[in-house]
């Protein structure tokens, strides 16, 4: 394969300049990679992974960025240092790139037909009746339906899923030689990732293009990777052919990252107990329903859009529920009824003997007590502008009958050791802390008005994998240690299996499926929740085996 | 159980007096703006208790004196106007009117506006659409018109200069207060509190109020230099404060009538108008680059590493 | 779209009419404006004769019920001073300060864009701190000061054009150039500064990693989405026109609707001061909704 090689980047440094030590992004990269070959560059964020492929397209703005070393051999031509002319003869025409967020990396006020033209136009290749004939063409091959009126729409008309179609189509217009993908199927949910990713397949074999994939994704790079290198802190960890380096991982590091991973059929569940949770039922969802109205169009009447759908459940005490759906499943919209953030538009939640959404007064204050959360995003659900202290201490001010003043501060410091954090991070901010860190942070929060039950929603899906695992292990043995009961909202199905009890898979504000967690993934009933676990992808040398 | 000892990288964040000079002393243009500002807030504290007897003492011999001779004393080094008094002086006094003045209807155009916004962003009742449909009339129309028709009517005093030019600017922080209480009120941090079961007035004070705080006062450094452009404009239509008081713009008013003769009474006053707004868009200029992260760079010294 | 505009001059004419009973009830308290129009030594009964004439022995509210009556039937009383309609009178005055000023906006808004892209397309440029430090010069200078200071030098001083008056295109020069002055300056920075973070923005790496020419990628693509805050900050400029309208008018002796207001403020010709105010009112009202339109066709986001 070697003498196919199309890319060698060797000896890749790159620094970013600030007022202090330049920062070192990449450090010393080499890697390299031949027509039709899949190479699959694996990190967490920060690692470094995506500033060495934009250097390879010159996307990397200097100053600040600076070069310090290295060689990218394109085909033959050493690529830095390029001229302007030299180097627009080679991006969008031999090598193309697409990117995670095709919201915001497509240009809002240019029809996609005219974004895609233009890169026909830009390269001499096309132009006018031709560029859009070809355009129509390119979009009906990547799935866009109708494409001949698709063609006049505008970015923010598409879904998620066809945005990165339409990224994909722009850089595939020229079959390049190359594509590199930049955490292409981040943002996106599992169902649609799967097709991306079989798009990005079947292209590669229809063009012998070689692809470049960034991702952060273990499942992702296992189902895409000829050859991984995995990256940590600028540095390249290790390389190798994909299927040797997930059964038999050399480095440290990405040992931690495979034993971290919560899929696969061969992972166990240590979190999980095996024995069905027989306490008093201790939340009773009955009919829950939330209806939005939606702004009507001048010819339309109103139209109600169902958010929630008519759903009951029901929670035991120190049971823990998941709750697993797709983006607009209407998960989300139950925690923040339940939480008392949202008024329902019709059902009952019947906690402890009492509806919570008749409360209010006294009643209601006892009640938020009682019931907590822990938010997905553990930058934003702490105030920047208070201290560890101040934050964790916030619930015994708003409740004031909780615990004495004096006895705060030592209550603090037990409830950061109870995290897993240390008495003395309670004088600092939460800027200073990373996402798992301040995660414990939020469940130390939670803690502190010695709740039931804690909502989880989303609480580990923007951490890496490998902090993912660290917060989980944290709530199950806070569940043991104090008999707490969990709502856990999630997209990612794999995540609860380690650690629900019991899960019900939402779509359209519906339940579609309930059960023992062992039951609904060794046999799923529904279409829906078998697409998903489907969805999950499969190693690719297992694929390609069969 | 693992513990996890944070990376807490050093204190990089700009902030501290000490980082910020080192910042300033980068953008020369920005440092000699401090200076100067510096330099005439110092004179408007100190100036009229040291040449405030200089500045209202008629001189015979000095009327219409031209600018640039020592003969007189230095005081009179800008010349003197029609009754003989030095304008150095004048404008030291001068500059504590234009200064006190933009000062007060700024803090009290934040102080309103920034409350009425915060209580328009966070409350959907009735009162919140009343008091933007009452910014909306007040942003239609052109300030100086409004500020024109309500001081002639209530007439011209120093009181009712500061309350027109506090309400015609108070649109512009009711409306940056309550778009940032848009966002904010949405933030996980927001619904956390509401979780918990914090009051309005608390969620307001401890967890809106201080992210709206900065931007406010950033606004502010602007709107001080157009707070001051119109209350000059206004003191030179002779709207604005009135004799014996004076401020920058009645000084200009006053040396209109003498332009052909004497035109230092008006051109010096002026000066000093635009170097001190000039002087403050240069800061708030600086200012914004240094917090936007993206284009902080430019106002630091790159080091490269060695190669 | 049809609902839109119906809303938006709802809420116009709300504020309008306000503005103009605020405005009402202020003129009314100033003072009596018989003593500015009758000789001093006019007897008692002429004073009461000459109130009677125009309504001003009534109660105030019946006053103000009077003049809404005539306003309904398009009526909008008789200017003190040139014994006419009021509205004639600020009709005639609009146009002039109509010209003044959409010249200036116009010009300073296209050498704005321009000034400002260039600017930004090479920032740290010489050229860039050399527009950065002028624009900023524009939007710090009192336009009162300029004008003096203009004619100074270029009236009295070299003798090249006319202190003030209308008629030749030189009169134009010093008033277009002092109005346009704080415009250029406040749109070079927000050109500048818009076009810095289109530039840094995720699509313009797309159109990097497609290999589109520079030219094409600052002014075909950055361009084009900075545009929308410039026009938004335009408009508000327009508005703000009449500002520097009233006191380049009153200083370059221009007859517009500036001149016209100050005038009329001070010798109390209250039906021309309201005029002048509905006139003014009305034409930033459909400015506004020019600038939301255009906005639409700009942003095809915006649907309204």
């Amino acid at each position: 394969m070697s003498n196919a090689t199309i890319l060698k980047v060797e000896g890749l440094t790159v620094d970013f300049l600030s007022d202090d030590q330049p920062v070192r992004a990449v450090d010393d990269v080499s890697f390299h990679v031949s027509r039709g070959e899949t190479l699959v560059i694996l990190g967490e964020s920060g690692s470094g992974k995506s500033v060495s492929t934009s250097t390879v397209m010159d996307l990397v703005d200097c100053p600040p960025g600076d070069i310090v070393a290295g060689s990218c051999l394109f085909d033959g031509v050493e690529l830095s240092g390029l001229g302007a002319e030299a180097r627009r003869s080679i991006n969008g025409r031999r090598i193309a790139m697409i990117f995670q967020d095709p919201l915001a990396y497509l240009n809002p006020v240019y029809t996609v037909g005219r974004q895609i033209e233009e890169v026909y136009e830009s390269h001499g290749a096309e132009s006018g009746k031709g560029a859009r004939a070809k355009t129509i063409e390119l979009l009906r091959r990547v799935g866009i339906p109708e494409p001949q009126n698709r063609v006049d729409f505008y970015p923010h008309q598409f879904s998620g899923g066809q945005r990165q179609r339409v990224m994909i189509a722009m850089a595939i217009a020229l079959k390049p030689d190359i594509l590199i993908a930049d955490e292409p199927t981040t943002a996106l949910d599992v169902s649609v990732q799967a097709q991306i990713l079989d798009l990005l397949r079947d292209l590669q074999r229809e063009t012998g293009m070689a692809l470049i994939m960034i991702t952060h994704d273990l499942e992702v790079a296992a189902s895409m990777a000829d050859r991984i290198i995995v990256m940590n802190g600028g540095k390249v960890v290790e390389t190798g052919i994909a299927r040797e380096v997930f059964s038999n991982p050399q480095h440290p590091y990405t040992r931690r990252l495979i034993a971290a991973l919560p899929h696969g059929n061969a992972a166990e569940a240590p979190n999980r107990r095996s024995t069905a949770i027989a306490g008093e039922t201790l939340l009773k969802v009955e009919h829950l329903t939330k209806h939005y109205e939606l702004a009507s169009g001048a010819f339309s009447s109103k139209r109600t859009f169902k958010a929630v759908d008519d759903i009951s459940f029901e929670v035991r005490r120190g049971e823990t529920l998941g709750i697993v759906g797709e983006s607009g499943s209407g998960k989300s919209s139950v925690a923040r009824m339940l939480l008392g953030l949202n008024a329902p538009s019709a059902g009952k939640a019947v906690f402890a003997g009492e509806n919570i959404f008749d409360m209010n007064g006294k009643r209601l204050m006892a009640f938020r007590r009682k019931v907590q959360m822990v938010f997905q995003d553990p930058y934003g659900s702490m105030n920047p502008r208070m201290r560890v202290y101040s934050i964790i201490s916030e619930p015994w001010v708003i409740h004031r009958d909780i615990l004495p003043k004096d006895r705060w501060k030592a209550r603090v410091a037990e409830l950061l050791e109870l995290v897993g954090l240390l008495p003395e991070h309670a004088e600092r901010y939460p800027h200073q802390f990373s996402g798992g860190q301040r995660q414990r942070i939020a469940i130390a929060r939670a803690l502190a008005s010695e709740p039931e039950l804690i909502v989880c929603d989303e609480a580990v899906s923007a951490l890496d994998v490998s902090i993912q695992a660290q917060v989980i292990d944290l709530l199950a043995d806070l569940r043991t240690r104090l008999g707490l009961s969990y709502i856990f909202i999630t997209h990612d199905l794999p995540i609860v299996r380690h650690f629900a009890d019991r899960i019900m898979v939402m779509k359209d504000g519906r339940i579609v499926e309930e059960g023992q967690t062992a039951a609904l993934f060794g046999a799923p009933r529904h279409d829906y929740t078998q697409s998903l676990l489907q969805a999950v992808p499969q190693p690719k040398w297992l694929t390609q085996a069969q | 159980m693992t513990i996890i000892t944070p990376d807490i990288k050093p204190a990089a964040v700009p902030g501290s007096g000490r980082v910020l000079f080192a910042y300033l002393k980068r953008d020369r243009l920005a440092l000699a703006a401090a200076i100067f500002l510096a330099i005439v807030v110092i004179a408007a504290v100190l100036g009229p208790w040291l040449v405030g007897d200089a500045a209202s003492r008629l001189g015979l011999r000095q009327r219409n004196l031209a600018p640039f001779s020592l003969a007189s004393g230095w005081i009179y080094v800008l010349g003197a106007d029609t009754l003989g008094r030095p304008i150095l002086a004048r404008l030291i006094v001068g500059a504590q009117n234009t200064f006190g003045i933009a000062a007060a209807a700024v803090f009290a155009s934040m102080l309103v506006g920034g409350t009425l916004g915060l209580i328009a962003g966070y409350s959907e009742r009735w009162y919140s659409h009343l008091i933007l449909r009452l910014a909306d009339v007040v942003m239609s129309f052109p300030s100086l018109l409004l500020a024109l028709i309500v001081l002639y009517t209530l007439g011209p005093s120093i009181t009712n200069l500061v309350i027109v030019l506090a309400v015609t600017r108070m649109p512009i922080y009711l409306r940056t207060a309550r778009a940032e209480v848009l966002e904010l009120r949405e933030r996980m941090f927001v619904s956390a509190a509401r979780a918990m079961g914090a009051k309005p007035a608390r969620i307001i004070i401890r967890h809106i109020a201080p992210l709206v705080l900065p931007t406010l006062v950033t606004i502010s450094a602007i709107d001080f230099a157009t707070v001051i452009l119109s209350e000059s404009a206004l003191s030179f239509l002779g709207l604005g404060i009135q004799p014996p008081d004076f401020t920058w713009g009645a000084m200009v008013a006053n040396g209109r009538g003498y332009l052909a003769t004497a035109w230092w009474i008006a051109f010096w006053p002026g000066l000093a108008i635009m170097l001190t707004t000039l002087s403050l868009n240069i800061l708030s200029n600086w200012a914004r680059t240094l917090a936007d992260p993206q284009q902080r760079w430019r106002l630091q010294t790159l080091r490269k590493a060695a190669r | 779209m049809i609902s839109y505009l119906g809303r938006r001059a709802s809420h116009s004419i709300l504020s309008v009419i306000g503005l103009l009973t605020l405005v009402f009830f202020l003129t009314r308290l100033t003072g009596d404006p018989s003593a500015l129009y009758l000789p001093l030594d006019s007897t008692a009964e002429a004073r009461a004769a000459f109130a009677r004439l125009n309504g001003l022995d009534q109660p105030i509210h019946w006053q103000f019920l009077g003049y809404l009556r005539d306003l309904l039937q398009l009526d909008f009383g008789e200017s003190l001073r040139q014994n006419r309609s009021a509205m004639q009178v600020a009709l005639e005055a609009f146009p002039e300060t109509l010209k003044l000023a959409v010249v200036a906006i116009t010009l300073s808004t296209a050498l704005a864009i321009l000034v400002g892209s260039l600017a930004a397309a090479r920032p740290g440029s010489i050229f860039d701190r050399i527009a950065s430090l002028v624009s900023l010069v524009g939007a710090s200078a009192p336009d009162f000061w300029v004008a003096i200071v203009g004619i100074l030098i270029f009236a009295v001083g070299l003798g090249l054009l006319p202190t003030s008056g209308t008629g030749s295109w030189a009169h134009w020069i010093m008033p277009t150039f002092v109005l346009m002055l704080r415009p250029f300056g406040l749109l070079v920075q927000v050109v500048r500064g818009t076009m810095l973070s289109a530039l840094a923005s995720p699509y313009i790496k797309t159109a990097r990693a497609k290999g589109l020419p520079r030219q094409k990628i600052i002014f075909g693509h950055a361009l084009r989405n900075s545009l929308l805050p410039v026009v938004t900050v335009a408009g508000d400029l327009a508005t703000s026109l009449v500002n520097g309208a009233v006191v380049v008018e009153s200083i370059f002796g221009w007859p517009g609707i500036g001149k016209l207001m100050i005038d009329s403020i001070i010798q109390r010709d209250f039906a021309v001061v309201q005029s002048t105010i509905l006139v003014t009112a009305t034409a930033i009202f459909i400015l506004n909704i020019a600038i939301d339109l255009l906005y639409a066709v700009l942003d095809p986001r915006i649907r309204y």
